[in-house]
């Protein structure tokens, strides 16, 4: 026992696999039958949407504190929206859309970053007051008209093998990429430095700007992506479709273990704490708990974790 | 006041201390008695703020028996009980709070300022100590600590841990407290602490400077790995005797000056920068494998012409090229260290480039680099993993040192980066930047030890933010230093 609590104790990660586990353990016990493996599929299909905005709101809490971005739920539904009218329903366009969508991404990052460094705003400000221009943008281009998505899209974002959802299997090695880019790139390295010190990281060398400028993108970019699938998974983009992006996107960061003061910080916690997110929910409505109830449960175990977490650091 | 001669104030015995795997102090017997200057040396991570940090109740002791005044005080002994029994200290790493003016600050150790107007009371005791101590301090007790310059925030600190209310001071623990101060502002504080200890109140000082030690001490305590081993009247001892008893091999001797003529072989320019408001043709230049030294009393505006120099201002062409300019940074809680990081990865992050192969970074080649610098530059750690916070104040200093000659930056940048910093390891310093520079570094060093500027081929004292005098080769002496920083601002120059 003592080894794996030693193990768990070096890797804070390792917590939101287990309470994922628990969790689902417990809700199929109570399912009984074989109903436990459908709702790991399920499971597994609903965490990729909260892993892709998840990744890219990490790097930005890793640079520490003020940094976050409130403008995820908006960026989803933008890119979904304007992605789905590239696209039309067609297959051939498909890819076309795609870029349509990054280039939304990319549009929003430079905006952001832009309020952050041009006009000195705190940048949860400059993103909160991004996404009110986002959504307004979404609201003028979609009229509130669903489009619906081609069919291949739909097909990628839904198909399973073997009970795996393929996105998610994408979405795994998407995890992998991101822990490499994280712990070993220049890029990874300095935005962790960056959310230790600010000021010792820039007169060690690493720039800066670029580096929030690219943190701020890519988070952006990964919202606009994920907005894409999620139209496909859902059968098309709506205008509140990002509504619960906004809390799920900062709980996945929290939750897997990641220091919310900035500069420490892991990939594969993002993952379990998605799982575990989808599991609590799923869990509290088949014990029957009522819709407040759930939601004063999650909000309770973001604040444990965040007791936890910080508290284990102090002891250092 | 009446018979204290009895015995000592403190008395402490057989103090250990253990950090994980690290035995900080192993049995330390330490006795200080009323009216009494103490002074205490020893390398970087012998102990000493190991020792005084027990002293003031920030730590445990893991065993020994610590006593003041004849009571034997036990475990749980915290920073309030050293408050309620007279015991001050001022730390190495300043503790004042930043987003605080100097007023609220002082108020914060002495709660018994409350009430209507507390925040006036706070600042004249504070102003009326700092007068005392400082005069000519040229702080307002409302400046904000933040805004103010290191030297500024350490006369305060100092300033602070003298002020009395409701209790009198029996004991002020200094430590490292003339790190950042200019040798005016340093001459005023030993000036006071001697006239403070003829008042019957004791001081621990420690300090890397051993003349300002001999200066103002009674007796002197020489620590090595966590022990005393010597502990005599400050008579008894000299420069080199207390060298030697630190156990360190290099005397400091008179600096290597560079022969004049070597100078003009010096290489291409690198840096020609006018400071803003430079108001005369003066500007500060540095070429290939030159040491230039920033001069002056402290704040004059060295770090600010380091950092524009920094950010590319004045650099030329030649300078660029490479790597552009690595940073030593001096207050390094603030400037320099990484804190979550390893001792490996603070080292590698100014060469992460070089340490790559493809686009990822190979963790083996960034530990032969932390390695080879812990060698050289003699980092006391088990290994270069160990987390930098692990590290003693002038240990740190040296991973900030590493970082930067281990990148392949051409030109350093110094800000006063001896702070905490013993004198073997300084001279192992000095060693490598003459070395470094001889290889084509060029090296602008801000500092405010007269003696440091014997290495540097050319001295430009600052004064107002501005170049008052550059002095070069010969005319580097103290006399011309003090005058250039004190010239009075006649109406032409």
């Amino acid at each position: 026992m003592t080894p794996i609590g030693a193990f768990m104790r070096q890797h804070p990660w390792s917590w939101s696999f287990l309470a994922a586990f628990l969790t689902w353990a417990a809700t199929a016990a109570y399912i009984s039958g074989t109903g436990g493996l459908a709702l790991a599929s399920t499971a597994l299909s609903f965490s990729t949407f909260f892993v892709m905005v998840g990744i890219g709101q990490m790097f930005v809490i890793t640079l520490g504190p003020g940094n976050v971005d409130l403008s995820i739920p908006s960026t989803i539904t933008l890119s979904a929206v304007v992605s789905m009218m590239v696209m039309g329903g067609s297959d051939a366009m498909i890819l076309t859309g795609f870029l349509a969508a990054i280039a939304v991404g990319l549009l929003v990052g430079l905006f952001n970053y832009g309020l952050i460094r041009v006009l000195s705003i705190p940048p949860i400000i400059a993103t909160m007051s991004s996404s009110f221009l986002i959504q307004s943008s979404a609201i003028a281009l979609g009229r509130g008209v669903k489009i619906k998505p081609p069919e291949t899209l739909e097909w990628i974002s839904t198909a399973k093998v073997a009970g795996v959802p393929i996105l998610s299997l994408c979405v795994i090695a998407l995890a992998v990429v991101m822990a490499v880019v994280l712990n070993r790139t220049v890029y990874g390295r300095s935005v962790t430095a960056f959310g230790q010190n600010t000021r010792a990281a820039r007169l060690a060398g690493v720039p800066i700007e670029r580096i929030r400028y690219l943190t701020y993108s890519l988070s952006a970019v990964m919202a606009a992506v994920c907005g894409v699938f999620l139209a496909g998974f859902s059968g098309g983009s709506s205008l509140n479709m990002g509504e619960e992006y906004l809390l799920a996107s900062i709980a996945v960061v929290v939750i897997g273990g990641s220091s919310i003061a900035g500069g420490n910080s892991n990939v594969p916690g993002v993952f379990g704490a998605a799982l575990f997110l989808f599991l609590l929910v799923a869990m509290l409505n088949t014990f029957g708990a009522a819709a407040g109830l759930r939601l004063i449960l999650t909000g309770l175990i973001i604040v444990g974790v965040v007791t936890f977490a910080g508290g284990r650091r102090e002891s250092r | 006041m009446t018979t204290e001669t009895a015995g000592p104030l403190i008395s402490l015995d057989g103090i250990q201390k253990v950090f994980g795997a690290v035995q900080a102090l192993s049995g330390v017997d330490l006795k200080i008695h009323a009216g009494e200057c103490l002074g205490l040396v020893g390398h970087n991570g012998a102990g000493k703020s190991t020792l005084m940090n027990i002293l003031a109740g920030t730590l445990e002791a893991s065993d020994g028996n610590l006593a003041v005044a004849g009571d034997e005080l036990g475990k749980g002994y915290s920073v309030q009980d050293a408050g309620r029994l007279g015991i001050r200290c001022v730390f190495q790493e300043l503790s004042l709070c930043p987003n605080l003016s100097v007023a609220e600050n002082t108020r914060i150790i002495h709660p018994v300022l409350k009430g209507f107007g507390w925040q006036k009371r706070a600042g004249a005791l504070i102003m009326e100590q700092l007068d005392l101590v400082f005069p000519g301090h040229g702080i307002s007790p409302n400046d904000i600590v933040g805004d103010l310059t290191i030297s500024k925030r350490q006369m305060v600190e100092i300033a602070r841990a003298f002020t009395v209310t409701d209790t009198n001071i029996r004991l002020v623990i200094l430590d490292e407290p003339t790190s950042s101060l200019d040798a005016r502002v340093a001459d005023q504080l030993l000036d006071y602490v001697g006239r403070v200890t003829r008042q019957g109140i004791s001081v621990v000082l420690i300090s890397h400077l051993l003349g300002e030690i001999l200066q103002v001490s009674n007796k002197i305590s020489v620590m090595k790995d966590g022990r005393v081993v010597a502990f005599k009247d400050a008579a008894d001892f000299d420069r080199v005797s207390l060298v030697e008893a630190m156990g360190s091999t290099v005397v400091a001797g008179a600096a290597p000056r560079r022969d004049q003529n070597a100078t003009t072989s010096a290489g291409e320019e690198r840096i020609h920068m006018r400071p803003a408001g430079q108001p005369d043709d003066q500007s500060i230049r540095a070429r290939e494998g030159e040491v230039i030294g920033f001069a002056g009393l402290a704040g004059q505006g060295q770090t600010q012409a380091l950092l524009s120099i920094f950010e590319g201002h004045g650099v030329l062409p030649s300078g660029a090229q490479a790597s552009g300019c690595c940073f030593i940074a001096g207050d390094r809680q603030v400037d320099g260290v990484l804190p979550l990081w390893s001792i490996r990865k603070n080292i590698g992050v100014s060469s992460l480039k070089r340490l790559r192969s493809g686009v990822l970074i190979q963790n083996e080649r960034e530990q032969e680099l932390a390695d080879a610098w812990k060698e050289r530059i003699g980092i006391r750690a088990p290994d270069v993993e160990a987390p930098i916070l692990s590290l003693s104040g002038g240990n740190q200093q040296k991973v900030l040192f590493a970082r930067a000659l281990g990148s392949a930056a051409d030109i350093v940048l110094m800000d006063d980066p001896m702070r905490g910093v013993d004198v073997g390891t300084k001279n192992e310093v000095y060693a490598i930047i003459r070395q470094e520079a001889s290889q084509g570094r060029t090296f602008l060093w801000y500092t405010t030890e007269m003696e440091e500027l014997d290495y540097c081929d050319r001295v430009y004292v600052f004064r107002d933010g501005v170049v008052s005098e550059t002095l070069s080769g010969g005319d580097i002496t103290e006399e011309n230093l003090l005058q250039a920083s004190f010239k009075q601002v006649s109406g032409a120059a």
